[in-house]
């Protein structure tokens, strides 16, 4: 049986087409329809329900030295108040997940993908040994809210005394939104400006109706998850399951901006250490359609006539009016520009290799 | 969830809708259908002149989410497709059976549309699948 949010009677409330994910029966979209749900967070603002990811609190006097041992990203760089990108690696250089770590006084929240959590948690327990620390998985009693958006920062501010202009780019801070205390960081997975909420599951309900009707001037739908895709993937963060997995490196992945090899020993640091200097063997591309098709997950890539990649993600996009996709392709054709054919449903349809991403976040700095 | 049944049109299982004219007939999904896709961002159509057999797939629809199949109603050759879905796959939603209709064919055997749904009996179909 599937697991539901504490916000499962306000979906049902706002008439949204569930489904199954990760475990979880979550909003697909409401109503208005995913492209509708799309536009609104580009162009203002957007209320998502993300509580089926996992949070886990790690601290202790070891807390940094454990996370700088799990992820490939300099830990050490996440001052208290800030938050960042980390990829987690097995020993071979295949992704365990990839987390975000917020830097909160006396402990560091790991936010996790929901379909990995238990993997995770079993995955720090392995690797603990010798480090003084407490790891806690928060994920039932906390709920976890997205608001995104260009008026993001005009729809939460009257809820909350922090002075929201002063909380920059992946940075967090702990405060009261509607009366509630919870952490607020300014990150998201959207490519737009905005908010990502932590609170615990009994004021959920409150909060949210709190946030429908702030953001209701400013024209704010309740986004469910097939936007919160199609809004990820215009900018190309990557999703595990999709452009990560066990099997692929994040060298491969194109984050090499998240990989710290210089920053002391992790773990999969001496495979990625290798794969840098002997160059990765594919890469992640992102393409366009030059035939008019939709490339969905799975699709095979044909490079002069060889199967050589597939497709990871792959939807039109609707902020760009553009069937576009990301893939696997061996390093030597991966080249901008390139040709490539996509295999759908049996036959293979033109597209070019373009720049990744397809869409530039428009942050605040 | 309201949705419309067009009077003048029987139903198959697969949410496909069929206006019968003579011996043609146009084809497209139901208001239903279109609803429990979302958004339609491309279709993918037969060419004039192909033949497909009752229950055949015959064209693709494409929501935000996944591709789905659109299956014959009844055997027939593929006279005219609707070619503005191409530039405008939107119209699925908008006007499912008018401006979003698929294509339109030459029916093979009449008797096939015997077994199809009045819209009465694919009203009761739809009650009884969403419950």
């Amino acid at each position: 049986m599937s697991k539901r949010t504490p916000l499962y009677a306000e979906h049902q409330a706002l008439d949204a087409r569930m489904t199954d994910f990760a475990g979880w029966e979550m909003p697909v979209s409401y109503p208005a329809g995913p492209l509708a749900e799309h536009a609104r967070v580009r162009e203002a603002l957007g209320l998502f329900d993300l509580s089926h990811m996992g949070q886990v609190a790690v601290s202790g006097p070891d807390a940094l030295a454990f996370l700088q041992h799990l992820a490939t990203a300099n830990i050490a760089r996440i001052r208290e108040g800030e938050a960042g990108y980390a990829p987690l690696c097995y020993a071979d250089g295949g992704l365990v997940d990839d987390a975000f770590v917020y830097h909160l006084p006396g402990r560091y929240l790991v936010v996790v993908n929901a379909a990995n959590a238990e993997k995770d948690l079993r995955w720090f327990d392995y690797q603990r040994s010798g480090f003084d620390v407490t790891i806690e998985d928060l994920s039932e009693q906390t709920c976890m809210l997205a608001l995104q958006g260009p008026r993001a920062q005009e729809a939460l501010q009257p809820l909350t005394p922090l002075p929201l202009e002063e909380l920059g780019y992946h940075r967090v801070a702990e405060g009261q939104v509607a009366g509630a205390q919870m952490a607020i960081g300014r990150t998201g997975y959207t490519g737009e400006d905005g908010f990502e909420l932590y609170l615990r599951a009994e004021v959920a309900v409150a909060v949210w109706r709190a946030l429908l009707a702030a953001g209701a001037p400013l024209g704010l739908l309740p986004i469910g998850l097939a936007a919160r895709d199609s809004l990820r993937f215009e900018p190309c963060m990557p999703l595990y399951g999709h452009e990560l997995g066990p099997d692929i490196t994040p060298l491969e992945a194109g984050l090499g901006w998240a990989v710290a090899l210089k920053k002391g020993p992790f773990i999969g640091r001496e495979a990625l250490l290798k794969e840098r200097l002997e160059g990765s063997a594919r890469k992640l591309v992102g393409f366009e359609m030059t035939e008019r098709s939709v490339p969905r997950h799975g699709m095979e890539i044909e490079i002069g006539g060889a199967i050589c990649g597939h497709v990871t993600s792959g939807l039109y996009a609707p902020t760009l009016d553009q069937f576009l996709g990301m893939a696997y392709v061996p390093a030597e054709q991966a080249a901008v520009g390139a040709e490539i054919g996509i295999v759908i449903r049996g036959r293979t349809r033109a597209a070019r290799i373009v720049k990744r991403p397809f869409y530039t976040p428009s942050y605040r700095r | 969830m309201a949705f419309e049944i067009a009077p003048d049109c029987r139903y198959a299982e697969n949410h496909e809708w069929i206006c019968v004219e003579g011996d043609t007939a146009t084809i497209g999904i139901s208001d239903y259908a279109q609803q429990e896709l979302t958004d339609v961002v491309y279709v993918e159509l037969p060419e004039v002149g192909q033949s497909f057999g009752q229950g055949e797939p015959f064209a693709v629809v494409e929501s935000v989410k996944a591709a789905s199949d659109v299956f014959m109603p009844v055997a027939g050759e593929v006279i005219e497709v609707n070619a503005s879905l191409e530039d405008a796959p939107e119209f699925v939603n908008d006007d499912p059976y008018g401006d979003g209709w698929f294509v339109r064919i030459r029916i093979a055997d009449p008797g096939e549309l015997d077994g199809l749904m009045d819209p009465d009996a694919y009203r009761a179909y739809v009650a009884a699948q969403a419950s």
